[in-house]
């Protein structure tokens, strides 16, 4: 009877965890939309939405309601089953980034009696980041699949175009990302994160942002790329490619690309502070966790690491009303002969100081 | 280029500063049913037929501001005030059918200059939009100015 003697809690524990975090993602997603159309409206001196609701708050409802209630289309000479596969490939990966990204420190609860420790992190895989990245380049397939089954040349092209920009610049990421892997010594995004407890600490910053300037900022421009948003949204620039390789889409199938763009941003800002800024770490917290009980304070540090992530979103989003779109040619170039080097060099350099300064 | 022309950060850092100086400034944007931007003192909108005090009309059916409309968009007929009238028109003629064409309308002016009775003035509300072409030919009925008109034009000190 040994083997059948499941942990119950522990799966209840977890799906829990997963349904707050996905459906996390979802507010955060609608409300990014919203976001969107204020930091828009604000650099451009207009108010934004404002009729649904108080401040337009209500209005990812509007827009959600009255995407479900558009005709459904399919194009008569597309391949069915991929153009309607393409839309949830894309918000299964969206979403699947979430499960290596400790939210919170462990905390303790009874159960029955028993003193339980929950962790706030659906899978501590050992390879983490590894995970993010395959997952992350599996998000381009509901992108390609998309745009090629539409049977549409604008389509197509911008599939093309979303491809080659992803691979592109996944390379530069990865560069970027083995430096600070480099001064980590793991792939796990748990023990990252805890490497960078507090915020001070032996004479220096914890977190890795102030290790790995140069890695931070490759990182971050080639979020930019991989999350097709300005000044890297080739693959749906409108003067081009009409609307890209959604272009056939209609209803909630367009729906779901558009939201889980969102989402994307979401887990990406999520990686990065997770990453580079320390994640749910922040300064003092040791008298902090000394002040307020082990529930609170993982509610504390959530609250933390969220307040990081939509710091990122905004700046997302600041950015993008703010520059203009690359030429494709700009694009590549920048990735392959700017950012590439750069990534290779801050690898090297970081390699040199561990061997000659760290090498114990 | 030179070199921090190239690593387009200087560039982009300086763009987001414009952008986010633009975040304190004042909005352009009138949220319009609740506010309405005013009008400017000498704007031109929709044909007010006049009535005096007593709320008699004012138009005599001269048909001046009918020559002078540069649209020929005015269309009267004139008729004879009958006995017990004389709470209705204020002179012996007045106009049985007064119309503007509103589609051919340019909101000129000029019949307002050329009325010697102070009749018809354009005043400040704009022409609403419709379906049908009908709807715009508007009939003395329509322009002529409500009692409710006359109350606040007497409590803003005639205007």
């Amino acid at each position: 009877m040994l083997l059948l003697s499941i942990d119950w809690i522990f799966i209840v524990e977890k799906v829990v965890l997963i349904l707050v975090i996905i459906l996390s993602s979802f507010g955060v997603a609608a409300y990014a939309t919203w976001g969107e159309r204020k930091v828009a409206a604000i650099m451009q001196d207009r108010i934004g939405p404002a009729r649904a609701g108080i401040f337009g708050l209500l209005q990812p409802l509007a827009d959600g309601g009255k995407l479900f209630f558009k005709e459904e289309i399919v194009p008569d000479r597309s391949t069915r089953t991929l153009f309607i596969l393409g839309p949830g490939l894309f918000m299964v990966t969206a979403l699947m980034t979430s499960a290596v990204i400790p939210w919170g420190p462990d905390f303790s609860i009874t159960i029955g009696g028993v003193e339980r420790t929950v962790a706030l992190q659906v899978a501590d895989i050992n390879i983490g980041i590894l995970y993010v990245f395959g997952v992350v380049s599996l998000g381009i397939y509901g992108v390609m699949l998309g745009g090629w089954s539409s049977n549409n040349k604008f389509s197509l092209l911008s599939a093309i175009r979303a491809a080659s920009q992803t691979i592109s610049y996944e390379l530069a990421m990865g560069l970027s990302l083995i430096a600070v892997l480099m001064v980590a010594q793991t792939l796990s995004l748990r023990d990252i994160v805890q490497q960078q407890h507090g915020f001070w600490s032996d004479g220096y910053f914890t977190w890795n942002f102030f290790k790995q300037p140069v890695a931070f900022l490759v990182f971050l421009i080639c979020s930019f790329a991989e999350l097709n948003r300005a000044p890297f949204d080739m693959p749906e620039c409108e003067s081009e490619l009409n609307m890209g390789y959604h272009q056939e889409y209609s209803s909630m199938k367009l729906g779901m690309y558009l939201f889980a763009e969102y989402i994307n941003m979401f887990i990406s800002s999520a990686v990065l502070a997770t990453v580079f800024f320390g994640g749910y770490n922040f300064p003092w917290m040791d008298q902090v966790a000394a002040a307020v009980t082990g529930g609170l304070f993982s509610i504390i540090c959530v609250t933390v690491l969220m307040l990081k992530v939509v710091g990122f979103i905004l700046f997302f989003m600041f950015v993008r009303w703010t520059l203009p779109r690359f030429r494709y040619d700009q694009l590549l170039n920048l990735g392959w002969k700017g950012l590439i080097p750069v990534a290779l060099i801050n690898l090297v350099i970081t390699g040199g100081v561990i061997l000659f300064f760290f090498n114990k | 280029m030179t070199l921090g022309e190239k690593i387009y950060l200087p560039a982009i850092a300086k763009g987001l500063k414009i952008t986010l100086g633009h975040i304190f400034k004042k909005k352009a944007t009138v949220s319009y049913p609740e506010v309405t931007r005013p009008f400017s003192p000498v704007f031109r909108g929709l044909h007010v037929l006049n009535r005096d005090e007593q709320g008699r009309e004012k138009c005599t059916a001269c048909g001046l501001c009918a020559l002078a409309c540069p649209a020929e968009a005015i269309t009267m007929e004139a008729a004879e005030r009958k006995k017990g009238e004389e709470h209705l028109y204020r002179e012996e003629k007045y106009a049985a059918r007064y119309e503007i064409n509103m589609l051919r309308c340019i909101f000129c002016g000029y019949c307002e200059e050329a009325c010697p009775k102070d009749a018809i003035y354009l005043s400040e509300t704009v022409m609403p939009s419709n379906y049908t072409r009908d709807y715009f030919i508007y009939k003395k009925q329509d322009m002529l100015i409500t009692d409710e008109q006359m109350k606040k034009r007497a409590e803003k000190g005639k205007g």
